[in-house]
């Protein structure tokens, strides 16, 4: 098979999902959608580039050492948000009662945004990650 | 002895299907209004969800508001598999 057609057509679908993918994490709190669709949309475009490009040129492009960070502070955005809610004089996860200077529907709404992106930050990599180290380990025991 | 197990086997697996079968008439009429599932917190977030979280989109209202912990507990368990994952097998490249 010519991997020249493949890498092509790669080349150009690639944005399109990844734009895709962030559409559905953003559009999260207003149309069908959320942090972990989106995040895995944006994942299976990398893993897409590993398919048509090998595993060293997606493992550039997010590299071990930043999937590490992007799974970490997913995970602790959603519980940091969850705290501010403890620190306002709130419960665990109360967004509304955060003192920012809008009205408690907007600082709602703001937070839920968040944690969906959160989300999608966290899924994107670990997804990343789950394909590149199982892949790694099949290329490594042929 | 095999014959004996089979009855056996027989035996619990009707009885279960009788008591499962029991269970199933009693359910409510497939999409009836009156169900109990229909009555308890379901008019609550049709009605109030936006008001009260400010997000139009009521999946997301519940998942990430009313049910907040459960989502974040959904990401704790995920998180855990992945980082699992990656110890047993995310050695260090050559």
């Amino acid at each position: 098979m010519n991997p020249v057609v493949i890498r092509t057509i790669t080349r150009v679908l690639v944005p399109f999902i990844q734009l895709f993918g962030l559409y559905i994490i953003v559009h999260g709190p207003v149309s069908p959608g959320g942090g972990f669709q989106g995040g895995v949309v944006v994942g299976s475009s990398i893993i897409l580039v590993a398919l048509a490009y090998g595993l060293d040129d997606a493992e550039a492009m997010v590299n071990h050492r930043i999937r590490i960070i992007m799974d970490c502070v997913g995970s602790l955005v959603y519980a940091g948000i969850g705290l501010l809610g403890i620190a306002a004089g709130g419960l665990f996860l109360q967004y509304g009662i955060i003192p920012l200077p809008f009205p408690p529907a907007r600082i709602n709404n703001l937070m839920i945004f968040l944690i969906g992106s959160a989300i999608g930050v966290h899924i994107m990599a670990l997804v990343l990650s789950l394909f590149l180290h199982t892949a790694k380990e099949a290329e490594v025991d042929d | 002895m095999r014959r004996i197990n089979t009855i056996l086997v027989l035996l619990v697996l009707s009885a279960i299907g009788f008591v499962m079968s029991l269970a199933v008439i009693n359910m409510p009429e497939f999409g009836d209004i009156n169900a109990p599932i229909h009555m308890h917190v379901a008019p609550r977030y049709m009605q109030m969800s936006y008001e009260e979280t400010g997000v139009p989109n009521m999946v997301t209202a519940i998942l990430a508001d009313y049910r907040g912990y459960d989502t974040l507990g959904e990401l704790t368990v995920i998180f855990a598999g992945g980082v699992a994952v990656l110890s047993v097998s995310g050695r260090k490249r050559k």
